[in-house]
């Protein structure tokens, strides 16, 4: 012995050679910087609805402070049921076809550990949340990563899915609206991809945390397509609609068989969600149309003005349809996405996310949410066209 | 009601390039609306939102109950819109309930107020009594808290 320890060398080997995400590194340069504007926030700037956090109270004061059921409690998975059933188009049984969980996060993650088997392959599309490569990995997946593109709006095709998809393959992952693009997909479009799942008899894991979040056109669920309820998980939370992100609550819906599954993953390691959040949850869910309503309505003037902002200085941006970001191009100025982002920041104190954050594809590319009040907005938008119009 | 009064209540000041913007509207559309509707009378006018207890005004505000007897043409309206002409008398409302009129009246000090309900208010014909509260603070007015918002809590850069 040497006396120096190598710990390295004892850190999985999995987790030791997923490099941390691009987000944080950039968040770590950002902090250390006063004033900055930031559209690099990927959550809501409201305040969780004041009902809400007034029934937190309430239930604290009450004693809701025990473990609740594995699954979560009852009252809270029959009003999810019936909001899943109302909005999506699907029904699950509260018994067995509903779990709440710590986030879509750790949903996916159950999702993923009670599938795969190890070299099981996971198709998902990219430009994506940074957590999706990762949680494959941790589960002994092989990530398959597709490429959506601008030019198609960033929607995912069959023929995509078909370049990559193997005998191998057992699981399709989707994410619409979409972090980081902005992109949706229509019921046509859901469809040529449910048609591929079930000939390839793929399982489906569906992550729609942006689901109210749409602009143009009401958000369509594949869970919705006949046939696509039995073969998927449908992962949803609160943290979006109801800029809950801290309470950290969300669920999966998914046939009895996958549910249980999940919940086994769910039992030994997380027990059950925080009783607090979840009585928060029950109350967020008796008046939904009020309380999203107004945010989306304030998203949606946020949205047009960025994109009409972005249009009149001559940047390239697919226009966003869902969720609260906007990924335009910046290649034209010939650098690298985090470079761009870097020197913006650096000369203008604006933080945007380089594409590539996002998976390889986003290079090209840089994230701005416009989870922000619109004089942020304005001022950056503002800067935005300063700093371009000194570039070469 | 039309998303242009919503953030002309939000912020009077807006832009109507800024406006149009917002809502994907031409800069024609928008500034011919708003003239409609200053024309129409649905825009009665725009004003700053204070913070009184910030400028050390020596004011005082009273919230005053007022029954009344309706009269036979023109019930409520005729003494509602009379008493409304007090330059003292900031708002004035017909409720139901306990009593008929809510006024919100301003004088600079209380023997301000105090002369002007028993001097003006009381003997109008038709006011049969009054109640009057003064107020101590003001937290919320017209939707925007007094308190200035706590800072951001969010981290600056997230997933």
């Amino acid at each position: 012995m040497n006396g120096s320890l190598s710990l390295r060398n004892r850190i999985n080997t999995v987790v030791r050679d997923i490099p941390r995400s691009g987000i944080r590194d950039f968040f770590d340069i950002v902090s250390t910087m006063k004033d900055v504007i930031s559209l690099g926030i990927g959550e809501p700037d409201f305040d969780t609805p004041w009902h809400v956090r007034e029934s937190t109270v309430f239930a604290l004061e009450r004693g809701a402070t025990h473990y609740t059921s594995n699954l979560g409690y009852l009252e809270l998975r029959k009003a999810l049921s019936k909001y899943v059933s109302k909005n999506f188009g699907a029904e699950y049984n509260p018994d067995n076809e509903v779990l709440v969980t710590v986030g879509v996060s750790e949903a996916l993650d159950l999702a993923l550990r009670a599938l795969i088997n190890p070299g099981d392959e996971v198709l998902y599309h990219e430009p994506c949340y940074v957590s999706y490569r990762a949680t494959i990995l941790f589960a002994g997946g092989k990530p398959l990563a597709v490429e959506t593109k601008a030019e198609n709006g960033f929607r995912l095709t069959r023929a995509m899915l078909e370049a990559k998809c193997t005998p191998k393959t057992k699981v399709l992952m989707l994410n619409f609206p979409n972090n980081p693009t902005g992109a949706i997909m229509s019921r046509e479009d859901l469809e040529a991809i449910a048609k591929f799942a079930v000939e390839r008899d793929l399982i489906v894991i569906t992550d729609e945390i942006y689901a109210e979040l749409t602009y143009d056109a009401p958000h369509t669920s594949i869970v919705s397509i006949p046939g696509l309820r039995d073969r998927t998980i449908f992962l949803h939370g609160f943290s979006k609609a109801w800029a809950m992100t801290g309470y950290r609550l969300g669920y999966a819906c998914g046939p009895a068989e996958l549910i249980e599954a999940m919940m086994k993953v769910h039992q030994y390691t997380m027990l059950c969600a925080s009783s607090l959040a979840q009585k928060a949850a029950i109350e967020a869910l008796t008046r939904p149309e009020v309380d999203v309503g107004e945010m989306v309505a304030e998203y949606r003037r946020r949205r047009n003005f960025i994109a009409s902002a972005f249009t009149e200085m001559g940047l390239e941006c697919h226009r966003p349809l869902g969720a609260f970001y906007a990924f335009p191009s910046v290649a034209k100025f010939k650098m690298p996405a985090k470079e761009f982002a870097l020197k913006f920041l650096a000369n203008e104190k604006v933080a945007v996310v380089p594409g590539t954050a996002f998976g390889d594809c986003g290079e090209g590319f840089v994230r701005c949410a416009y989870a922000t009040n619109l004089d942020n907005i304005k001022e950056a938008m503002m800067r935005l066209r300063r700093f371009i119009g000194k570039l070469p | 009601m039309d998303e242009i009064l919503k953030l002309l209540q939000g912020n009077a000041l807006e832009t109507r390039e800024n406006i149009a913007k917002q809502l994907n509207l031409p800069v024609a559309e928008v500034a011919k609306r708003i003239a409609e509707y200053e024309k129409t009378g649905v825009i009665r006018g725009y004003q700053a939102v204070l913070n009184e207890d910030k400028l050390d005004l020596d004011t005082v505000t009273a919230v005053i109950e007022v029954k009344v007897t309706p009269q036979r043409e023109g019930g409520f309206n005729h003494i509602a819109e009379r008493i409304s002409k007090f330059p003292e008398v900031r708002s004035a409302y017909l409720m139901s309930g306990a009593y008929d009129l809510l006024l919100f009246v301003e004088g600079r000090n209380l023997r301000e107020v105090a002369a002007f309900v028993s001097e003006r208010l009381s003997p109008l014909e038709g006011v049969l009594s009054t109640s009057t509260h003064f107020m101590l603070k003001t937290y919320k007015r017209l939707g925007v808290l007094m308190h200035q918002d706590s800072p951001d809590e969010r981290l600056s850069v997230s997933p």
